[in-house]
């Protein structure tokens, strides 16, 4: 269960994100629409314990983020979070099933079952037989099917997925959708998909839209 | 110029890296300059003073160092081909309290004025016309009674043997330059006041105008004793430019290894940027920018940069060389230009030179990152954000291989113009095959820890090395040269140190050693003074030396000679090879001998020894460090016998009682008036050996210790540009739940691991040059050899220090992408 309450936070003493609120349940996916500067990145940021806020609450399986320093934080990322970029941010470096064994391998899973969850993450998300390939290789809407077996390998608690289709052309960006939803799902785990996108949000379970007041149905 | 913003502006947007680039090259220019301008400065002194010396003379005949019959002079004048002959006596005297010796030149007045008018002595009281023929006068150029501090009319103490005769300053020389420190006296009065008499130095002829010098050197030099050679003033200039020659080289190497450091960091620095700028260059591509024009803005970077080191570099080097020049002298105090006051002038050509090269530095550095730069497909780059396609580099061991094997191939090229130029070859082949094989060599290295490392910092790490060693090629590169100069230089000169002591060692086995001057001065013991040593109580054994030097070949630097007592297997010398008994009387030859003149043991040769030629055996090769010209040893009582010369130079004593050692050299020191004999331990001589040896080479480690102080600088400069480029990176590992100190402790990997392989590269490439410096390039240069020594503690704790200073400097560097802004560099609307 992730409880969000009465939500603040502002720069320079101008409010980004004004008490909002938030409930959702195991397994739950839902997705955030709202104009640009409206705080999606602000909730996103504090929601991922990237940032803390001035007032409110972020509670996950009863564990209250603002009560856990730093070092705490960063455990519990590693643990409980599931990240998706725009930009897909695959490491140049290392092979597809590398990329993809990265949370395991910061959990300490050792290499051959940390090979084995990657390589079955990947054969989910469509890319079997890619394992050994470098990101060079791929396409944008493939490396963002390596974005999601990364983010989903570790079975966190917690999807966040940011812009996921903004680099992506529609006809891949339809098929990275359903796939994250799918995946979610099927992980049990609560997905939040944030978005400019109408088209992109329908894939959710539910929409919800982000405004100056907070979250609204 | 219309992109100049674009292009050059990025030099002041990367000013750390642009700085230290410029450093390195303002050092290798200035280095290289200074060295040149000191040495043109002081051969050309050295070049005035021989033309003052030889004034219209045609052709000289010089002898050896202790002078030939002047019954030559008459035979001389009767030739019908010379129109003048003057007499001369050279003396290199000794005076009290003073280390540098004062040439004096005994000469006939008479016919002085018609071959050299520049030497003529002025007498201060004009009444005394015949001051200039009293035996005790003596004129001093200005240079001379200001390096000596006496003024006309004052008394100047000098040694001659090993008696203290003082002289009067009757006058000056006035058409002697300022910065000849020189003395001339009659020539009788030199010859009687220096124990010389019936001996002459040389003599300066003037050809008849009927005959021409060719003819001269074609119908004189049968008629000649030997040992006594017919040569043109201008050899001395010569012969001292050949000799200081090997040393102008090597040190303008030193010079050049900053300056390749400098290449390397303006390669780096250019090679990290354009992997930064590839969204720029694509873009830049797509609006319509030619491949050319792209390649040649970024060549312009680099020049630049080298134009710029290059300027401040002369200006630098020119104010380094006034100030060596004042402070130690023309040779930098390696005692080729004892005296000598050279003054520093600007020399255009050579100025343009180095600018070139500093220039020439920046273009070479920026050259490849240029063409990889334009070889970037522009809609890739646009596309991909990641630097790890820039840092794919085409690895091409095989040329490293085929650089590795050409470099063994060229230390076998003899010198050319006595310059090791197939060893310098060699070093740069070695160092380019070096680099060229980093690339695979880090991938190997590094694919275990990629593979099998447990934690993620080492898999991380590793990883990106084995998928992108053109990273670890631009950022050990630096590393790798500078740590093999560096360990080559340090195993050269331990192994340098070390059998300079070990041959010491061997040369000084008695227990105190007594001379009265330097082998080649005025100063030596007479036959009382042998006996009256010889007579003192305490001595066990005594063994004389005598110091020689023989002319063997037109335009050949004279070789020195040391009589003194030799056992017939030549077991007291520091032998190299095997010693070859004869029935011949026998000659032990310099390393210096063998490689210039060919001398090979069992070989018979002739020497000119009293006015004769004579026939000896080359028994064996003996390692000599002092004289780079050759050396030869006789027995003392075969020389005595042949020459009939009983001066000798020292003694070596060994004593009864070694606890009364101290009585015994005061007794000795007590023969002669004043301080004319001085009396040494071997342990004193060799401490003071070796402290002149390290204090020559610790110019060497500080010019070392910048390069590389700047090479790591340069490094770190790197590593924080390319910090920077990794921001998303950093975030992304930092949203997936890398904690702050994973990053920094990957960043220290990273930083470690490109160090090690650079370190790993460079100590053995390092061993390599240091093999190549003491074998080809020392042997070719100086003609000694040595055996090889490795300073492994501080070779380790060097290595261990670099290591740690590169990771460090590679965590610095990162810490600035890691703080929490960079976190979210990862978020496009943020």
């Amino acid at each position: 269960m992730l409880e969000i309450t009465n939500l603040s936070r502002s720069f320079n003493g101008r409010p980004a994100l004004h008490s909002t609120s938030l409930r959702l349940a195991e397994g739950e996916y839902v997705a955030i629409v709202g104009e640009s500067g409206v705080g999606k990145s602000t909730l996103l940021n504090l929601i991922a314990g990237l940032d803390r806020a001035d007032q409110g609450n972020v509670v996950l399986d009863g564990e209250d983020l603002g009560r856990l320093d730093e070092a705490a934080l960063t455990r519990w990322r590693r643990h409980k979070l599931g990240f998706i970029f725009q930009a897909f941010h695959i490491l140049p470096h290392l092979t597809l099933q590398q990329n993809v064994a990265l949370p395991l391998w910061l959990q300490g899973g050792s290499g051959a079952a940390a090979d084995d969850s990657a390589r079955q993450m990947l054969d989910a998300v469509g890319l079997a037989g890619r394992a050994a390939s470098w990101p060079h290789e791929l396409s944008g809407g493939e490396l963002q099917r390596v974005a999601i077996a990364r983010a989903l390998v570790h079975r966190p608690r917690l999807v966040l997925a940011d812009e996921p289709t903004g680099n992506l052309d529609p006809a891949n960006a339809t098929r990275v959708l359903d796939l994250l939803g799918e995946r979610i799902r099927a992980a049990g785990a609560i997905g939040i998909l944030v978005t400019h996108s109408r088209e992109a949000a329908a894939t959710a379970d539910r929409i919800l839209q982000l405004t100056p007041d907070g979250l609204q149905e | 110029m219309t992109l100049a913003p674009v292009f050059l502006g990025s030099l002041g947007r990367r000013r750390m890296a642009s700085l230290f680039s410029l450093l390195a090259i303002i050092l290798g220019v200035a280095l290289g300059m200074a060295v040149q301008a000191i040495h043109e400065a002081a051969l050309n002194e050295f070049g005035r003073g021989v033309r003052t010396l030889a004034g219209e003379a045609d052709l000289r005949l010089v002898g050896p160092a202790s002078g030939f019959d002047e019954a030559l002079f008459e035979q001389i004048l009767r030739h019908p081909d010379i129109a003048v002959a003057t007499p001369i006596v050279e003396i290199d005297a000794k005076l009290a309290g003073h280390e540098p010796l004062l040439k004096v030149l005994g000469v006939d007045i008479f016919t002085l004025a018609r071959v050299a008018p520049r030497l003529l002595p002025q007498s201060h009281d004009r009444t005394e016309r015949f001051a200039t023929l009293a035996e005790a006068s003596i004129f001093l150029s200005a240079a001379a009674q200001q390096a000596y501090g006496v003024r006309t009319g004052d008394p100047l103490p000098v040694q001659a043997g090993s008696r203290t005769l003082t002289l009067r300053v009757a006058g000056d020389l006035p058409g002697v330059g300022d910065g000849q420190p020189l003395a001339v006296m009659d020539i009788a009065g030199a010859q009687l006041a220096f124990g010389r008499l019936g001996k002459l130095s040389r003599i300066d002829l003037i050809v008849a105008d009927s005959s021409s010098p060719e003819s001269l050197r074609r119908s004189l030099p049968a008629t000649l004793p030997a040992g006594v050679q017919l040569e043109a003033p201008e050899a001395a200039s010569e012969q001292s430019g050949n000799l200081t020659r090997a040393y102008r080289v090597n040190l303008a190497m030193l010079a050049a290894i900053a300056l390749l450091t400098g290449a390397f960091l303006v390669f780096s620095a250019q090679a990290l940027s354009v992997v930064k700028r590839r969204s720029e260059f694509a873009f830049l591509r797509a609006l319509g920018l030619e491949r050319t024009t792209l390649i040649r803005w970024l060549l312009a970077e680099g020049a630049l940069v080298g134009l710029l080191g290059g300027l401040i570099g002369v200006m630098l080097g020119y104010g380094l060389a006034w100030v060596a020049l004042q402070a130690l002298g023309g040779d930098l105090g390696a005692g080729y230009f004892s005296g000598l006051q050279p003054q520093l002038e600007f020399k255009p050509a050579l100025t343009a030179l180095y600018i070139m090269l500093g220039l020439l530095a920046g273009l070479a550095g920026a050259a490849l990152p240029a063409r990889q730069a334009a070889d970037i497909s522009p809609a890739q780059a646009l596309k991909s954000s990641g630097d790890a396609l820039a840092l794919h580099s085409h690895q091409r061991p095989w040329a490293g291989l085929l650089a590795l094997t050409a470099s063994l191939a060229t230390c076998f090229i003899p010198p050319l113009g006595g310059l090791p130029v197939g060893g310098y070859a060699a070093i740069a082949l070695l160092l380019a095959g070096s680099i060229l094989l980093l690339p695979a060599v880090a991938q190997r290295l590094t694919q275990p820890f990629a593979e099998r490392g447990k934690a993620v910092p080492w898999r991380l790490a590793a990883a990106r090395l084995v998928s992108a060693p053109g990273y670890a090629v631009v950022a050990a590169a630096g590393v790798l040269t500078s740590v093999a100069l560096a360990v080559a230089m340090a195993i050269m000169v331990a192994s340098f140190r070390e059998s300079v002591d070990e041959w010491l060692v061997q040369l000084l086995p008695a227990d105190l050693y007594l001379r009265a001057g330097r082998a080649q001065s005025s100063a030596y013991l007479g036959e009382e003074l042998q006996a009256a040593i010889a007579d003192t109580p305490g001595i066990k054994r005594l063994e004389f030396t005598r110091h020689e030097q023989l002319r063997l070949g037109d335009g050949q630097a004279p070789v020195a000679l040391i009589a003194r007592p030799l056992a017939a297997d030549g077991s007291s010398l520091p032998l190299v090879g095997q010693a070859q008994p004869s029935r011949l009387p026998a000659v032990w030859i310099s390393e210096a001998m063998a490689d210039q003149f060919g001398w090979q043991t069992g070989q018979v040769v002739a020497l000119p020894l009293g006015g004769m030629r004579r026939e000896f055996q080359v028994n064996g090769v003996w390692r000599d460090y002092s004289r780079q010209t050759g050396a030869l040893m006789i027995d003392l009582a075969l020389y005595r016998q042949l020459t009939g010369d009983q001066r000798v130079n020292d003694a070596a004593i060994s004593v009864d009682n070694p606890d009364a050692s101290a009585q015994v050299a005061s007794r000795l020191g007590a023969l002669a008036e004043g301080n004319a004999l001085e009396v040494a331990r071997p342990g004193e001589i060799r401490r003071i050996s070796l402290a002149i040896f390290d204090r020559t080479f610790a110019v060497t480690y500080l010019l070392e210790a910048v390069a590389i102080v700047i090479g790591l600088a340069g490094v770190a400069a790197s590593f924080a540009s390319l910090a920077a480029t990794r921001r998303k990176e950093f975030g992304m590992l930092r949203h997936l739940g890398v904690s702050r100190a994973q990053i920094g402790t990957m960043l220290a990997l990273e930083g470690g691991l490109v160090a090690g392989i650079g370190v790993l590269g460079g100590g053995l490439a390092g061993a390599g040059i240091g093999l190549i410096l003491i074998d080809v390039v020392n042997r070719q240069s100086f003609h000694w050899s040595m055996d090889l020594h490795f300073p492994w503690a501080g070779l380790l704790l060097f290595a261990g220090t670099m290591i740690a200073l590169a990771a460090l400097a590679a965590v610095l560097a990162g810490r600035q992408a890691m703080r929490q802004d960079a976190v979210l560099a990862v978020r496009e609307d943020w």
